[in-house]
């Protein structure tokens, strides 16, 4: 392992009493300034690796450094150097978001000109200044997660771990966190570890993705290069007659390798999309289709391939 | 303590300061349950101050001591709670990511314990004098009464800390309330030792270091000074608190460590 990489895990495991292993040896490595995007289903270790890259939780075996510093023997060090978002936004209600702010940057060692300035500052950058003076306990969930970040920035942080930060929010919450994440790592240069079970969130905001599922990394690259390992586009069909499924799957494997669908039956294309051949060769057959869809590659055809399962509505842990 | 630690454990204290005053139901329960039962027993004990060897003849002053031991109580479970409502929430998590001394964070949250004890301090001691009640060590007496109240408040803030420390759970907390108003009962709460004809409730009574806690504060104000009430209940309430605050930290090395 060396120090060029922001974030580095090596074989790292978790295992919980009588559970099963929650992390079961993950390897990666994020550069600086990269945003990382983490993807899985639910309990398919997200949040685990990051609690344990953030020192809240040891690892059963293995290595991580963040920022160069060992999780297990340099926990101050790591804690200096990041910031962290984890899956529940972690407020007092009782506080207001200026309160918080202060704590924060009082905890954090701002010298103390700097605190008040520091909490407008992020106010500003959330767009929480008109109700920076009131309690959290009155904030929507959108609020709640945009103060979480602002916290999280407070010092300045090299590295920011960013758990689930869009789950529960609205689009307009969601699209404006993600512009925000976007310029962190722009024009400040922060590296991001964002967990996401959000394909789209992780297509768009990620430089490069690692895949999670039960505890394991099962692919890892660009959502680009992902894709494009997939490759072909898949069509998928809904008979009319739930009967016909195995003739639709007949005729359907003339123009590809039959892929897992939820809903009826699909083949990856051989070729290039060739649908009205498709629909002429269902016809000749006098098959009635309820549904024809032409899907490009996405990360959940990525996911599907590796491990059998379709991430979207995934709810098996 | 370093500056920064002084700084950490000032803003953790302003913090529980401020969580304190903004739950108007933690602020009141302690100030007006144990002024009930003080109107109740006043009323109720008035003829024990005719048996022989009673130490004086205001049942109101003899039993003034005992609000300021439930109030500590009450300290226990407010202290207690909002700790265990931090771990529940993530907001412990979230201090502990932040270069905070577990001793800092302890003290800190101390803080709005011994906030609320100088509150119910200065209700109790007004409605005791207003009442009529003349402190035998005089004016000293009260401050040197505060501070003693204050550790005690400290003990059982810090006794709070470490239950929500290895329970996580402000539930639990609550449920183990009605056992510390046991050892409130089984005390010289209501009838000093001397005067306690049942053996057992005797020997329970002396072994039970509530007793102790109450004649510290008892003796300032009917008997004046008393050397060996005090010493009793400044060292037993000092070193509540010392051990506390150690199983605390301790307690808290392991729920930070994750283990």
């Amino acid at each position: 392992m060396g120090d060029e990489h922001a974030i580095e895990a090596q074989a790292l495991v978790r295992e919980f009493k009588k559970g099963p292993r929650a992390v079961d040896g993950i390897d990666l490595a994020v550069s600086p300034g990269e945003i990382y995007g983490f993807l899985g289903p639910n309990g398919a270790g997200k949040s685990t690796t990051v609690l344990m890259l953030t020192t809240l939780l040891p690892a059963t075996s293995g290595r991580g450094l963040v920022g160069g510093f060992d999780i297990s023997t340099q926990g101050p060090e790591v804690r200096g150097v990041i910031g962290a978002a984890l899956q529940e936004a972690a407020l007092d209600p009782l506080l207001t978001g200026r309160e918080h702010l202060r704590l924060q940057a009082s905890l954090q060692a701002l010298p103390r000109a700097e605190r008040a300035p520091r909490a407008n500052e992020l106010l500003e950058r959330v767009g929480l200044t008109e109700a920076a003076d009131r309690r959290v306990r009155g904030y929507s969930g959108g609020m709640k997660r945009r103060l979480d970040l602002a916290l999280a920035l407070v010092h300045r942080p090299r590295i920011l771990f960013l758990d689930e930060p869009t789950t529960g929010l609205d689009i307009q919450s969601r699209t404006a966190l993600w512009e925000e994440v976007r310029r962190l790592a722009k024009d400040d240069g922060v590296t991001v570890f964002l967990t996401t079970q959000y394909l789209e969130e992780a297509d768009v905001l990620a430089d490069r993705v690692g895949i999670i599922d039960h505890g394991k990394i099962v692919a890892e690259g660009t959502p680009e290069a992902l894709k494009a390992e997939i490759g072909r586009p898949t069509v998928e069909m809904v008979p009319a007659e739930p009967a016909d499924e195995a003739r639709v799957a007949t005729i359907l494997a003339g123009f590809g390798e039959p892929v897992t669908s939820v809903r009826g039956v699909a083949v990856r294309l051989a070729g290039e999309a060739d649908l009205a051949g498709i629909v002429r060769a269902l016809d000749a057959e006098h098959v009635l289709v309820r549904q024809l869809q032409l899907h490009q590659a996405s990360l959940d055809d990525v996911f599907l391939a590796k491990t059998g399962r379709s991430l979207e509505g995934s709810d098996d842990e | 303590m370093s500056a920064e630690a002084a700084d950490q454990v000032y803003v953790i204290a302003r913090r529980s300061v401020v969580r304190t005053l903004r739950q108007p139901a933690n602020v009141i329960a302690p100030l007006v349950f144990p002024l009930m039962l003080l109107a109740v027993n006043s009323a109720g004990l008035k003829a024990e101050t005719h048996l022989p060897g009673f130490p004086t003849r205001s049942i109101l002053a003899f039993i003034l001591a005992v609000p300021f031991i439930q109030g500590a109580l009450f300290a226990t479970m407010n202290t207690g709670t909002d700790l265990a409502r931090d771990i529940q929430t993530g907001f412990l998590s979230r201090l502990s990511l932040t270069p905070i001394r577990p001793v800092a964070l302890l003290l800190g949250q101390l803080g709005g314990t011994v906030t609320l004890g100088l509150l119910q301090a200065a209700v109790y001691l007004a409605v005791g004098l207003i009442a009529g009640v003349r402190f035998a060590s005089g004016p000293a007496g009260v401050l040197v009464l505060i501070a003693l109240y204050i550790l005690v408040v400290l003990a059982f803030g810090a006794i709070g800390l470490f239950m929500a420390l290895r329970t996580g759970s402000g539930e639990a907390i609550q449920g183990l309330f009605p056992l510390f108003f046991v050892f409130l009962f089984i005390s010289s709460m209501a009838i000093p030792r001397n005067l306690m004809s049942v053996t057992w409730f005797h020997d329970a009574a002396t072994v039970n270091p509530v007793s102790y806690l109450i004649e510290g504060v008892r003796s300032l104000i009917i008997i004046g000074w008393d050397g060996q009430a005090l010493a009793l209940g400044f060292g037993i309430a000092a070193t509540v608190s010392l051990v506390a605050v150690l199983f605390a930290s301790r307690a808290l090395e392991q729920r930070l460590a994750g283990s």
